[in-house]
């Protein structure tokens, strides 16, 4: 859905995204690594628990909410990647405890 | 610059490092006002300007001439006194002008003698059948990867919609070698006629030209669908097909993503807050918060600028930037009344200008009714997954208002909070109603304003607010 078209002078950071590893720029957002990837849903919704995606990228919509590090709904738009950051997408509503 | 140890108290806080608040910013420090930039993203720039500070020389070029402006308006926050702290979310503005917000994962307090909100403005709410599915998004998410990341859009890519932005994001889209199949323009061909008297302003600006030499390059090189009334995205797990009507065919085309845009709106969150007074524009068909052109609002310590303050654009927000930075020195007692006036004379004039010229694209970009309000199985509030047909039916029954549909399906009461649906259902209310959305109003706003956890609001320090908050006095 995304390619990357120029290369930044950027490091490179791993995030793992249920558990598989994925390369990004240091200045991405998880939602921008994850597409980056390929991955274009990052939770199921609380409701329908139908795919959901990143929609605004800009911290209005909460569409790109994902399990980061442990704690359940981050926007991942407003989340920069960090070296050995763990992903998970989220699973419905939220759970009591993360 | 950046500051880690930020003062409990300042005489100007302003509130997002967009145009307007770089530019307020800049000019109130220059004047010998204490003054704390608060931001939420990483770096400065806000939207418009996003990763100005990072983007690789290709995705400049990419992104054109006009997205090279954020610099200089980020080297004179630079070079001022700026205490300018990024990666902090206001949640919550007490009426006395206490400012709380997030940063590092902690709760900070912030006094500030006179708050500027420079919170910009969101793409308008775009309800069609299947926008909830992974593969659409807005026009302006695709901007913002194309900005902050490198990402172009791949595969089979589809713009729909109306608007500068739509035009901008194909070229940008083009010259980082992307290619688009199909732009779908929903501009109402009735909106010529509406939009004619006020095409002489707009030619004698500077963006008639720059607007002309856009729409040509992108015609030139993708199909451009005309008169497109109805849209629906489908697929499943994710978007597989885009649905859409001109005249009396419906066409039906394969696509990898979707990206809608039908304009921008003032974001109400912040003015709310301030509990700033909110109106209906009709000419923009959307709520703003009531502001002179000094961004003085209804609260006295609170003003707004930018395109919170009504859309003007990049250009008009770094304007009144330093309009509303003057009128806080001369209200502080820093600088008399003639002088601000003889400070701002040009900035107002070419102001009034450029809000002149842009009627013409208000009008003519003027969503279509279906657009603004939505019908049957098509998702309106996103977080809640709260279908038209429900609030259809619901307003039928006489429901009061926007409010009581929260109480009513939890419409408007997800994380979001009303951001995504709010425009919308005001929008289906006025319809059925035969009113004027004015007439409607739109969500109570609540604070926290952004998700904050027990926790984090924990992490402040005892003291006599925290005594003041229990104990109520």
């Amino acid at each position: 859905m995304f390619r990357r078209f120029t290369d930044r002078e950027q490091s490179n950071v791993t995030i793992l995204v249920d558990g598989r590893p994925i390369v990004a720029k240091a200045t991405d957002s998880v939602a921008a690594a994850m597409f980056a990837a390929g991955i274009a849903a990052c939770r199921t919704t609380a409701v329908e628990d139908r795919p959901r995606g990143p929609y605004c990228m800009m911290g209005v919509c909460f569409d790109c909410l994902a399990v980061v590090d442990g704690i359940g709904s981050r926007q991942g738009c407003m989340t920069r990647v960090r070296d050995g950051m763990v992903v998970e997408t989220q699973k419905g509503r939220r759970e009591i405890g993360r | 610059m950046i500051d880690k140890a930020l003062p409990d108290s300042c005489d100007l806080a302003v509130i997002g490092a967009g145009p307007s608040g770089m530019a307020a910013a800049a000019t109130a420090a220059a004047l010998g006002l204490s003054t704390v930039l608060l931001d939420e993203q990483p770096a400065p720039g806000g939207q418009i300007y996003r990763g100005i500070t990072e983007t690789a020389a290709a995705t400049r070029a990419a992104l054109g001439a006009d997205y090279r402006r954020g610099e200089a308006l980020v080297e004179a926050l630079v070079a001022s006194k700026t205490k300018y702290s990024p990666g902090s979310s206001v949640f919550d503005v007490s009426p006395s002008g206490e400012i709380a917000f997030l940063a590092g994962g902690r709760t900070h307090l912030l006094a500030a003698k006179r708050i500027l909100a420079a919170t910009g403005g969101q793409e308008r709410p775009f309800p069609i059948e299947g926008w909830t599915l992974p593969g659409v998004m807005t026009a302006g998410a695709a901007q913002t990867l194309l900005k902050q990341a490198d990402l172009v859009p791949s595969g089979r890519v589809v713009l729909a919609g109306s608007g500068p932005l739509l035009w901008l994001l194909a070229a940008q889209i083009l010259r980082a070698g992307g290619t688009i199949s199909t732009i779908l323009d929903t501009t109402p061909k009735a909106n010529w006629r509406a939009a004619l008297p006020h095409l002489p302003r707009f030619l004698a600006s500077p963006y008639a030209a720059k607007g002309l030499a856009l729409l040509a390059r992108v015609r030139l090189s993708v199909k451009v669908v005309s008169g497109v009334t109805f849209l629906r995205a489908s697929g499943g797990e994710r978007l597989r097909e885009v649905t859409y009507r001109c005249g009396s065919a419906e066409v039906t085309v394969a696509a990898d993503a979707l990206l809608l845009h039908q304009g921008v709106v003032p974001s109400l969150h912040m003015p709310d807050t301030l509990g700033c007074r909110i109106l209906w524009n009709g000419e923009q068909r959307a709520f703003q918060p009531e502001a002179d052109e000094w961004g003085a609002t209804s609260v006295a310590h609170a003003a707004i600028a930018g395109d919170g303050a009504g859309i003007g654009g990049a250009r008009s927000a770094a304007r009144r930037g330093r309009l509303a930075a003057w009128d806080a020195a001369h209200r502080l007692g820093r600088i008399d009344r003639a002088e601000r006036d003889r400070l701002a004379s040009d900035d107002l004039a070419a102001l009034q200008r450029d809000l002149a010229a842009r009627r013409f694209l208000d009008v003519l970009y003027e969503p279509a009714a279906a657009f603004r309000a939505p019908t049957g199985d098509t998702i309106v509030c996103r977080c809640e997954e709260v279908r038209a047909s429900k609030i259809e039916a619901a307003i039928a029954q006489g429901i009061l208002g926007p409010n009581q549909l929260k109480f009513f399906m939890r419409c408007g009461m997800g994380p979001c909070q009303g951001r995504l649906c709010g425009l919308s259902v005001t929008e289906m209310f006025a319809q059925a109603r035969g009113v004027s959305p004015a007439e409607i109003g739109h969500y109570r706003l609540r604070t926290p304003i952004k998700p904050v956890t027990v926790a984090e609001m924990a992490s402040l320090p005892f003291g006599e607010h925290a005594d003041k908050a229990v104990v109520r006095l």
